[in-house]
């Protein structure tokens, strides 16, 4: 029987406040345990929450990123459990009316193999805010468990996906192009390490063709994109032999364990618990009024879905091109700077997916560390249009910016890669050529069109790649009547 | 000196007749006396009382006093208050020594006011008589026998007895206005987010307000002055201007709508209470007042309203105490879970885990819609109620409780029974309106004994100013709240 997986993700989003999502206490990460956690953090009696407006705004950021309806007034409500580190007992989430609505994201699922890439529009479901919890340390002191609460009451924005994925290179697609829009639009740093942005991801699979949606495993507390295609894809092959066998998938939640590569239960859904959700009696509804929206709307950052079309309408780009280009704010912002530094896009466009991208990714750098800055990458391709240097010479030029030996003429001088453009010089080379050639010439003369491009090939030779080949041609052409 | 109004104290601080260290010794020498019969009191510090008093003199010396300043009050043990043990009333909190002040402590700190002690309270606020208490009960100063009332029995017992100029109270079912009927003074429970509940240990968030209590509607209004105002720190604090709230009490009641809910006057109502209620209002008639019959035609479902919502409320306000980071936690366990239900077990009481386990029943997953969102529409229904009551008069009129206070032990068995001792006050809560209970007479207990009996006086939102005149016009022409129980003098 072929097998399809269908998989949806909830993501929570450690959203970037100065402060907690109902206290004044900082976010920052890393400092010693306990000494962010005020009165309100550690719930002391008679506490009551604050919302952070600043929280607000980054949910409503979100929700205009990804084309959302924004609920004009949405409730906070306490999920009810006990937890060493969920101080109050309950979590201050949002249940029945969340802030963010319906609304989708257009991903790019990469090639793999004889598949090509592709676009595909994943449905979100709902984003609601919430607060984190606090951290469990066990073994700092022998024999004993401490509560660490600088983290509890972090704001979140748990994003939820319709299951519309179906393979993991879809999930891991989606989770990257999340995780590059929160940072595009500066509500989260992104920084999977420290927990800023952690995926759970359902998998269900059903025979291909069924519209009926198999039982569900949420593989939990995923935080990097090789995890989560590695979980994904046992995840699968397990519920799939386990079906083939005859066995039955029972809901459960299982946690991924880098070391093996497999996914394990934690805990069966049958023990879930009774969140007894209701209201929030202490804090008052949500209100965002469409002037809020535009408020927040003004102070955001054009969106990558709209660059994109800007890319492919201004400059000409493809699809795919301008796909690449905006798949992270960085790569852009680089892209748009080299194109205001003078260079024509196309060749732009091609230098940035290509050599700048392909050094960046071999010395693991970030593109804001790029040796080579955009101005400077300007200046060589304006080099290239120029005809002072040759597309090759150029890939020496741009390896000689990278490590810092100096500016584009100043090493284009000291390499001697200047492109020779004399018509008398282009000429004369030309013509010692076709003297040192004349088989490949009656070859040539006989209908052999190959032969002109090997004539070409010893002309550049010739001219130790200095030549201006469009001249070369040009000449040979003009001396072979042709 | 023990039964001058708040303005009077003021005038004779001011004076010099007599100094705040002198005026807060006068009243700790009373609870010395007094407190070990009656345990009013949970928590005394008189090197921090005193300190207080004598900061009081300086500021008053330096000329730049406070209508309060220096004036001893007490304050209901449900208030965090920094250094000061804060107990609720609870085992579970026996040791817990507030960290912080609630606004309203800091409120009274910064007008230069006295913290005489914490009082005692039924557990957590859930009680009607104070018998609640980890700490014990509470005697009723008219009648040592007889319960103050409750949850603000301790408060109540202090202002009868002149344990202290004045003492704060909170409000979730009547826990200001059916002690103040029981022990004979006057109680105020403002609109819902007129006092910020911020530092006060929540029972039922939607529901929980502070008020005063003390000797007349004057000393509620100057109480009043300190207590509210908007506070960033609790969201459903209202930001509001801030008002006088005596600016009123001398504004004559001709042509006053006193609207009488004939819900408030039927069966349950104890007729000796109904006569002292009836007589009351005639007294408003001779002031002027017009008398209009209106209809609460929900009120009789605010009893079961509430004990779905309140208990709801509290079942998930108390989770934090589990004893993992402050407050009693089981001597001897084996892991986590054992650790969580044996804390709870022995930190809490009866009645607190009687009100945790109904409240978590009518959350869960399938009783949710015919418990709790029923409850909050049937909540709306009795708002509704008044909303229209509101038209056809200015305040509405009743009894505060439906008896007299009653004999310790007399209905701890019997829950429901307590539960009805709030029947009259409850829907005020659910509406968010304000209330109050001042003195209207006595009625005579079955062995002989004069108890007080409360009228009740229910306002629109924010009426609180006009319900204080209403008040203070009837104290003036009447002394049933200068009256003080014989023998304690």
């Amino acid at each position: 029987m072929e097998w399809e997986v269908v998989i949806g993700l909830e993501t929570h989003v450690q959203l970037q406040t100065k402060t907690k999502i109902f206290s004044g206490a900082s976010t920052a990460f890393g400092a010693e345990p306990n000494t962010q956690a005020c009165e309100v953090s550690i719930a002391l009696p008679g506490v009551l929450p604050v919302l952070n407006k600043e929280a607000v705004n980054c949910a409503i950021k979100f929700g205009l990123a990804v084309n959302a309806q924004i609920t004009p007034r949405s409730v906070f409500a306490r999920k009810n459990y006990f937890y060493p580190d969920l101080p109050k007992g309950y979590q201050i989430s949002q249940y029945e009316l969340p802030v963010v609505g319906k609304g989708a994201v257009t991903i790019q699922v990469p090639a793999v193999g004889k598949n090509p890439a592709y676009e595909k529009v994943v449905n979100i479901t709902r984003a609601h805010l919430e607060e984190d919890a606090g951290k469990s340390v066990h073994g700092a002191v022998e024999g004993m468990s401490g509560i660490d609460l600088n983290r509890a009451g972090t704001p979140l924005l748990e994003i939820v996906t319709e299951p519309d994925m179906r393979s993991a290179a879809e999930a891991v697609a989606y989770a990257r192009k999340l995780h590059e829009l929160v940072q595009w639009i500066g509500i989260c740093d992104g920084n999977m390490q420290e927990g800023s942005f952690r995926c759970d991801v359902n998998v269900s699979v059903r025979p291909k063709g069924s519209d009926k949606l198999g039982t569900r495993r949420e593989i939990k507390n995923l935080n990097s994109f090789k995890f989560m295609q590695q979980a994904i894809e046992f995840e699968t092959r397990w519920q799939i032999e386990t079906l083939e066998d005859g066995g039955k998938i029972q809901q459960a939640t299982v946690l991924f364990n880098p070391d093996t590569g497999e996914t394990r239960a934690m805990r069966s859904k049958e023990e879930a618990n009774d969140y007894r959700y209701f209201p929030d009696p202490d804090l008052l509804p949500l209100e965002i009024t469409e002037a809020d929206k535009a408020r927040v709307k003004a102070e955001m950052p054009e969106l990558p879905d709209a660059m994109k079309a800007r890319f492919e309408a201004d400059y000409g780009l493809t699809a795919y091109d301008a796909a690449t280009l905006t798949a992270s704010r960085d790569v852009a912002d680089y892209f748009v700077a080299v194109v205001q530094a003078g260079a024509d896009a196309k060749p732009a466009a091609n230098w940035v997916m290509g050599a700048v991208s392909a050094k960046l990714n071999a010395e693991e750098k970030a593109i804001a560390a790029s040796p080579v800055n955009p101005a400077q990458l300007a200046s060589l391709l304006k080099r290239i249009a120029d005809n002072t240097i040759s597309n090759n010479a150029a890939k020496q030029v741009f390896e000689a910016m990278w490590n810092s030996e100096g500016e584009v003429d100043a090493i284009i001088e000291a390499k001697g890669l200047k492109q020779v453009s004399d018509t008398g010089a282009i000429e004369a080379i030309v013509d010692e050529v076709l003297a040192a050639n004349t088989a490949m010439v009656e070859e040539f003369k006989a209908g052999k069109e190959k032969a002109f491009n090997a004539l070409v090939g010893q002309a550049m030779k010739a001219s130790k790649g200095k030549a201006n080949p469009a001249q070369i041609n040009e000449m040979l052409k003009k001396k072979l009547g042709a | 000196m023990i039964n001058s109004s708040l303005k009077a104290l003021g005038q004779m601080l001011a004076k010099k007749e007599v100094s705040s260290v002198e005026l807060t010794q006068t009243f700790l020498n009373r609870i010395d006396a007094l407190n070990p019969q009656i345990n009013a009191y949970i928590a005394l510090d008189k090197d921090k009382t005193l300190a207080q008093a004598k900061a009081a003199d300086v500021r008053i010396a330096a000329g730049n006093a406070a209508p309060l300043t220096g004036i001893p009050i007490a304050q209901k043990d449900i208030f965090c208050a920094n250094g000061w043990k804060t107990t609720c009333g609870s085992k579970m909190l026996a040791n817990f020594v507030a960290p912080y002040d609630a606004h309203v402590i800091s409120q009274f700190d910064a007008a230069g006011a006295v913290n005489l002690g914490k009082t005692n309270m039924d557990e957590f606020a859930m009680g009607s008589s104070n018998e609640t208490s980890y700490f014990g009960g509470v005697k009723n100063p008219w009648d040592f026998t007889r319960v103050p009332g409750g949850s603000s029995g301790g408060s109540a017992a202090a202002v009868a007895a002149r344990l202290c100029a004045a003492a704060t109270g909170t409000d979730t079912g009547g826990s200001i206005r059916q002690p103040a009927s029981l022990c004979g003074f006057t109680g105020l429970k403002p609109t819902y987010g007129v006092v910020s509940r911020y530092g006060m240990i929540a029972f039922a968030s939607s529901l929980d307000q502070a008020g005063p209590m003390a000797k007349s509607a004057e000393d509620c209004a100057l109480m009043m002055n300190v207590m509210a105002g908007f506070d960033e720190r609790d969201s459903t604090s209202l930001q509001r201007e801030k008002e006088d709230y005596t600016r009123d009490l001398d504004k004559p009641l001709h042509g006053l709508r006193v609207g009488l809910p004939k819900e408030f006057f039927a069966e349950g109502l104890d007729a000796n209470v109904g006569k002292v209620v009836e007589t009351a209002i005639a007294e408003y008639k001779k002031l002027g007042a017009e008398i209009v019959e209106v209809s609460l035609p929900n009120t009789g479902l605010s009893i079961p309203v509430y004990y779905v919502l309140a208990p709801a409320e509290a079942s998930s306000n108390l989770s934090r105490y589990d004893g993992v980071r402050y407050g009693h936690r089981t001597a001897e366990y084996d892991d986590l879970m054992e650790m969580y239900c044996k804390s709870r077990a022995e930190g809490f009481g009866a009645e607190v885990k009687r009100r945790i386990l109904i409240g978590t029943y009518v959350l869960s997953a399938g009783y949710y819609d015919a418990y709790y969102l029923k409850a909050q529409q049937i909540r709306r229904l009795i708002a509704q109620d008044f909303a229209e009551a509101f038209k056809h008069c200015d305040v509405i009129m009743g009894p505060a409780a439906p008896s007299t206070a009653f004999k310790a032990g007399e209905k701890v068995d019997d829950p429901v029974a307590m539960y009805l001792q709030d029947i009259y006050t409850i829907s005020t809560n659910l509406a968010g309106l304000p209330g109050m209970s001042i003195p209207a007479g006595f009625s005579a207990s079955s062995d002989g004994k004069a108890l007080p009996v409360g009228l009740q006086i229910i306002g629109n939102y924010f009426d609180e100013a006009r319900m204080l005149n209403v008040a203070h016009q009837y104290q003036q022409v009447t002394d049933w709240h200068t009256r003080m129980p014989e023998g304690l003098a």
